[in-house]
């Protein structure tokens, strides 16, 4: 990883809150100075409350590094203690403390060639469409293919922006795993080793694979994947949550 | 910079966690949250060893059988990871690295840590001995699972948990500083939690 500027603190400032589904929001920032990132790194937010007391997160970026805005997606979880202040406090113009970019492996730069494998369980989609995103902006013609899993087509993170990329040498496919619009002609259930060979995962030339999601999802997909034959060390992962979650 | 206070967040504290426990930036959790940089490794104990290798008058290696002979301790510990989660109280069954280096001669000032599935970490020798690290294989009273480092992982809970090595297989001593996989990612090179260094310029 190329070492740029130090991590230092920076005041962002929220352009625009868009909302993506039900539970998920994206912050658009103006980071002065922001040193730039690769497509997959995050970013750790700090909150502090009157009294000193901090609470820190970290959070995949969502745009392109060819981006003049930074954009992180934030899941809100309801109990937390950070996701719902990002998600329903903040305001256009509110200023955000965070430093980054951070993480030099679970990355993807056009240079590093594709096809690509993109595997990603719900707001794991976050740090990939950072890499689809710059594959669109580089005008990059690397093979991608994708597939989102995520609890009902409503739950999908930037639906209407994935549904343009299909159109430009990238295939998305879905998996609904609780609840299926009526007429639905994509997948239902958890990922299957069926869905991963009708991906292309069993072929035998090299893939740069990339999977991210909840703890559950990441272990059997990674599991299914070496299990169909691919290179251990070509399979990149980036879990969260609680061991069990799904 | 003084922090920027953050209007209208209160944040949630845990009345019922000493906050002295507690590393800057860091929030407790009672998950133990998985963070791995690719699949889970699959290892059989009939194969699996143990080894002394580097800078040492003779390397040794212990079979999983061996292993568990060796004299092991019960530690109960707090634990920090990098991406802030720490929990407090863990309960493991392991074997002290100084026990790993009884009567080893070596001229070694650092050692790697390597794993099944390729992993490397690097640490100061001073930071593995006199109590301070050891080569775990029970969680709570039970076999460490797989996706917690199973069979076996380094514990070294003075340092962020990614020092922690899962699926540890040996330590190479060194005589020279070698950063290890997060270490050449991006992450700080000794990992304090309590002075904060979770990346490589803190």
């Amino acid at each position: 990883m190329p070492r740029r500027a130090p991590l230092t603190w920076r005041v962002a400032t929220v352009a625009r809150l868009q909302p993506e589904t039900p539970s998920a929001t994206t912050l658009i920032l103006d980071v002065p100075g922001w040193p730039g990132h690769l497509a997959g790194q995050h970013v750790d937010v700090r909150l502090t409350a009157e009294d000193g007391y901090e609470a820190e997160r970290s959070y995949s970026i969502a745009s392109a590094p060819e981006d003049p805005h930074l954009a992180i997606t934030i899941e809100r979880i309801d109990d937390g203690e950070v996701s719902p202040y990002l998600t329903d406090e903040l305001r256009p113009g509110d200023p955000v403390e965070l430093r980054g970019p951070i993480g030099g492996y679970f990355t993807w730069e056009v240079a590093d060639g594709g096809p690509l494998l993109l595997l990603a369980g719900g707001s794991g989609l976050v740090p990939l469409m950072a890499m689809l995103r710059h594959r669109a902006a580089a005008t990059s013609d690397a093979a991608a293919t994708v597939l989102v899993s995520a609890r009902s087509w409503e739950d999908v993170l930037y639906r209407d922006e994935l549904a343009t990329h299909d159109e430009h040498g990238v295939t998305v496919r879905y998996t609904l795993t609780r609840r299926q619009p009526p007429e639905w002609t994509g997948w239902a259930g958890r990922v299957s080793a069926e869905m991963l060979r009708e991906l292309g995962a069993d072929r035998p030339e090299p893939l740069r694979v990339f999977v991210c999601g909840p703890t559950g999802f990441v272990e059997r997909v990674a599991d299914l994947l070496v299990q169909l034959g691919r290179d251990p060390h070509a399979i990149k992962t980036e879990r969260f949550g609680p061991t069990g979650g799904s | 910079m003084s922090p920027l206070i953050s209007r209208g967040f209160g944040g949630r504290r845990r009345r019922d966690v000493d906050p002295s426990r507690i590393p800057p930036g860091q929030y407790v959790t009672d998950d133990f949250p998985v963070l791995s940089a690719g699949p889970t490794p699959s290892v059989s104990l009939d194969t699996w060893t143990f080894s002394l290798t580097g800078a040492v008058d003779e390397p040794a290696s212990w079979s999983w059988e061996e292993f568990l002979a060796l004299p092991s301790e019960e530690i109960r510990t707090d634990i920090h990871c990098v991406t802030k989660w720490s929990k407090l109280d863990t309960a493991w069954r392991g074997v002290s690295v100084d026990v790993l280096l009884e009567g080893v001669d070596t001229t070694a000032d650092f050692v790697s840590a390597f794993c099944d599935g390729g992993y490397t970490t690097n640490l100061p020798l001073a930071d593995v001995t006199d109590g301070q690290a050891w080569v775990a294989y029970e969680y709570d009273g039970e076999p460490l699972e797989p996706v917690h480092g199973g069979p076996a992982r380094l514990l070294v809970p003075h340092l962020y948990f990614w020092k922690s090595a899962k699926w540890v297989r040996g330590i190479e001593l060194l005589d020279h500083d070698e950063p290890g996989f997060w270490e050449t990612n991006g992450y700080h090179n000794r990992g304090d939690p309590w002075k904060e260094q979770r990346y490589w310029s803190d």
